[in-house]
């Protein structure tokens, strides 16, 4: 098995075949005889890595397509239809945007591999720029289809995207009516926003197509950085890269599925299942994590034109890096000076990105601009001079001494820890509730539906409902349930017929009859929780209630959450630590948070006092008082037991397949493990021979 | 992929009744998708917003031009920061006039920009006085 064959089909129809389309040959001499360096280490595995999460990126969004409306009415109850309704729609959902944050890791650590070995240099500076083609592409598709769920972030996002370029001189208002369809983001920006998120996967996997096929002709880069000599350096991509590569897909796998199945929320904004409103702006915008380093540029220039241009200067001037770089060393293991440099890069860009997430109030914004300028600096200042003034080490005379010459591939684990460890230093802070500093943290409460094995207490769940019904529900509506969901699985447990009991106590509208009239009847397992009856609509609630309109209350547990600030935010998406449930404590918190307001606290007409609301004054009277609901299992009918069970009811409501969710996370974290283990020692052996 | 004929319908001038706006009020109203700020300003508002010296401002305008003559008290202004496109809160800030939420611009009470990444002041909507106390916007 060494050196590179050819395709000699045996079976007639497959020479008759390749006689007219030798596309046998193509993929041949592509993914099996083509050879390939066997120095490469476990970084080049993030090719495969990536070509995987496209496919799945592109697999799990046909199917949401199936089942989304792109209007601005109707888009952010169509996702929470996937997430409720659709068979196995939470799944897909979670993994399609949880896959996006999978897709940037891995491209991340790609493009830093490539940065690390200069793997831009000649001959590869197409494929290098294709690389960056690619980039822009999947950054565009990101923001495209962040606005898809249109939630607040995603229209605010989409606002403030959007409004870059406001800042071209003369035409800037223009251009921007033209990308909206409109006078300010609406609907047709989200139609058109979907048609391109549908488009340009199609076109990222077309300049794929042109990344791979340049990678071919001038073969891959590997951490020695010089030429194979012989046969001798290099071994046919099957077996050896495609199990090197199935392992890596697999060990990623595990990553992805963690995130998917027990941190679901954790990369996103509680802010986003909020649903637009182009009246109110969140307090604190912030963009996915992977856009977090050029967000940071972008506030840390106080001109606007600057700042935008200085935006997307920091992504083209990647382009340019064939020629930036002037040292004809390609790999940093022979540049002891650029290694160094290039550290300090990787710590500035992660630096970036924690900047990206913060206020841009004083020292933050001057350690942007630090940060900023050093981004710059590195690319038009370093990298040119190093090439001039630096003395490389002495290069091997080929891949196979160089192999000898080192101990080995750097083990998967350390692979795995330095990925988790990226991951989670990327990371955006959680969006704020409300976006103050001064509010004390909700403390923590138990929950039996935390951790990883989590289930919903049914006796809770049922409590919670009758709390709901009886003290929530005259201003708070719970529109996305319906009352069949009562006796769903995983949910309070009620019966089939009890569910249909609890339905028939609500009077829901119906019509027109054959007289052309509405009506009025009892409810029905089918129905959805009709809307509170103390208001029709907005206006007249906030006539009501002080200005305020009292939100509904299906996704509210996901929607409000609490800052955990640095470091703590990072343990909560770790094994064993995770702590997803900041939005239950803070309700619980709300619930209980009502005191008279300290001497000095201006408190305003209608107010009243809370410790944990944001701003202290909310329009919502203390709503529960002991004793006001009655249990019947015995439960002490106190506030702090009415505040916990409506919370952990309102968990369930936000996400009715939490345990379905956990379940199969379980079994899929065992058979991604065996799956891992299996694909490690097959590649052992078939690499056995060459080490 | 410019704004349709429906859309652009949508966009006919509307009227304003101004009577119902108490002094030191201001109330938001929405025309062409875009919240129009309209502002009641009181005797210290106005007195702030002209005793500027013009000159030292980021983008200089005198409060004479943005609002119309013999309505001092009515300031109406896009309620966009120029800078992304957020909505400031209005009653906030070190000038008594807006704040963006978004990244920190802070406008006075004639709606001009004093501090922050916003490169301009608030834009003002086309409007006219069709009455004292009624005004028609676009």
């Amino acid at each position: 098995m060494s050196g590179p064959s050819t395709y000699q089909p045996q079976n007639a129809f497959l020479k008759w075949f390749e006689a007219r389309l030798p596309i046998g040959g193509l993929i041949y001499s592509s993914f099996v005889a083509y050879p390939t360096p066997k120095n490469l280490n476990y970084w080049w595995t993030f090719g495969a890595i990536l070509s995987f999460m496209l496919g799945v990126q592109i697999v799990t969004g046909i199917v949401l397509v199936m089942h989304y409306t792109p209007h601005a009415d109707m888009a952010f109850n169509s996702v929470e239809h996937i997430m409720r309704d659709v068979n196995y729609g939470w799944l897909l959902r979670y993994l399609h945007s949880n896959g996006a944050s999978m897709f940037f890791i891995a491209v991340y650590i790609h493009m830093f591999r490539g940065l690390y070995y200069g793997s831009y240099k000649e001959p590869r500076e197409v494929l290098w720029i294709l690389g960056v083609i690619i980039y822009l592409l999947m950054m565009a598709t990101g923001f495209l289809g962040y606005t898809l769920p249109w939630g607040q972030m995603s229209f605010w996002g989409a606002t403030v995207i959007t409004n870059f370029f406001s800042a071209i001189p003369l035409v800037g208002e223009s251009v921007v009516t033209w990308l909206w369809g409109g006078f300010a983001v609406g609907n047709p920006t989200l139609q058109r926003f979907f048609s391109l998120h549908y488009l340009l996967p199609f076109v990222i996997a077309g300049v794929v197509v042109l990344h791979v096929w340049a990678l071919h002709v001038v073969g891959q880069n590997n951490p020695a950085g010089i030429d194979p000599k012989s046969g001798q350096d290099t071994v046919p991509f099957t077996p050896h890269a495609t199990l090197k590569d199935g392992f890596m897909v697999a060990a990623f796998c595990l990553l992805f599925a963690w995130f998917v199945f027990y941190v679901p929320n954790y990369l996103g904004h509680a802010d986003n299942y909020i649903p637009a409103n182009p009246a109110v702006t969140p307090q604190h915008i912030v963009p996915e994590w992977y856009y977090l380093p050029f967000y940071a540029i972008l506030r840390a220039i106080p001109n606007k034109l600057a700042g935008v241009i200085a935006l997307f200067a920091s992504i083209i001037v990647l382009a340019f890096l064939p020629w930036l770089d002037t040292s004809r060393v390609k790999s940093a293991t022979y540049r002891p000076l650029y290694k160094q440099f290039f550290w300090v890069f990787v710590l500035v860009c992660l630096g970036l990105g924690y900047l990206g997430s913060q206020p841009p109030e004083g020292g933050f914004v001057i350690a942007a601009r630090i940060l900023t300028a050093y981004y710059f600096l590195h690319f038009l200042i370093i990298l040119p001079l190093l090439g001039l003034i630096e003395t490389p080490k002495p290069l091997p005379n080929s891949i196979s001494e160089s192999v000898l010459k080192k101990s080995g591939p750097i083990s998967a684990v350390a692979i795995a820890l330095i990925v988790g460890a990226a991951a989670c230093l990327a990371m955006p802070s959680f969006a704020y509730a409300q976006g103050e500093h001064d509010a004390p943290k909700p403390p923590r409460n138990k929950w039996s539906f935390a951790g990883g094995f989590g289930k919903f207490d049914q006796a809770q769940l049922q409590r919670g409902f009758k709390v709901y019904k009886e003290v929530c529900q005259t201003c708070h509506g719970l529109g996305l349930l319906s009352f069949r969901n009562l006796a769903d699985p995983g949910g309070p447990g009620f019966t089939p017929a009890q569910a249909a009991a609890i339905a028939a106590e609500y009077k829901v509208q119906d019509g027109p009859n054959d007289q052309g009239e509405m009506f009025e009847r009892d409810g029905r397992t089918g129905d959805r929780f009709p809307p509170p009856t103390t208001w029709k609509n907005e206006q007249q609630a906030r006539q009501l209630y002080n200005g305020t309109v009292p939100p509904d209350m299906s996704v509210l547990a996901k929607a409000r959450s609490y800052e955990r600030g640095f470091p703590l935010f990072l343990v909560d998406a770790l094994p064993f630590f995770q702590y997803q449930e900041h939005g239950v404590d803070y309700i619980v918190a709300l619930l209980k948070g009502y005191k008279n307001p300290p001497p000095g606290f201006q408190l305003p007409a209608g107010g009243n006092y809370n410790e944990y609301f944001p701003s202290h004054s909310i329009a919502m009277p203390p709503p529960l008082t002991d004793g006001r609901v009655d249990y019947t299992d015995g439960s002490p009918a106190t506030v702090d037991q009415y505040a916990k069970d409506v919370a952990a009811f309102l968990m369930w409501a936000a996400e009715p397949h939490l345990e379905a969710r956990k379940r199969i996370g379980f079994q899929v974290m065992i058979f991604l493990l065996v799956l891992t283990g299996l694909m490690y020692f097959t590649k052992k052996k078939v690499w056995a021979d060459v080490h | 992929m410019n704004p349709d004929a429906s859309t652009i319908a949508a966009g006919a001038p509307i009227e304003i009744d101004l009577g119902p706006i108490p002094e030191g009020q201001v109330i938001k109203v929405f025309w062409r998708s875009k919240p129009i700020f309209i502002s009641h300003r009181t005797k210290k508002e106005i007195e702030e917003a002209q005793k500027v010296d013009v000159k030292t401002l980021p983008d200089p305008q005198p409060d004479s031009a943005r609002v119309k003559e013999g309505h001092d008290q009515w300031l109406v202004v896009i309620g966009i920061c120029t800078h992304l496109g957020c909505i400031p809160i209005a009653h906030q800030g070190n000038y008594d006039g807006w704040f963006c939420p978004c990244h920190g611009s802070q406008y006075d009470t004639s709606g001009r920009i004093r501090q922050g990444p916003a490169p301009a002041n608030l834009a003002l909507p086309p409007y006219k006085f069709v009455s004292d106390t009624k005004i028609q916007i676009g």
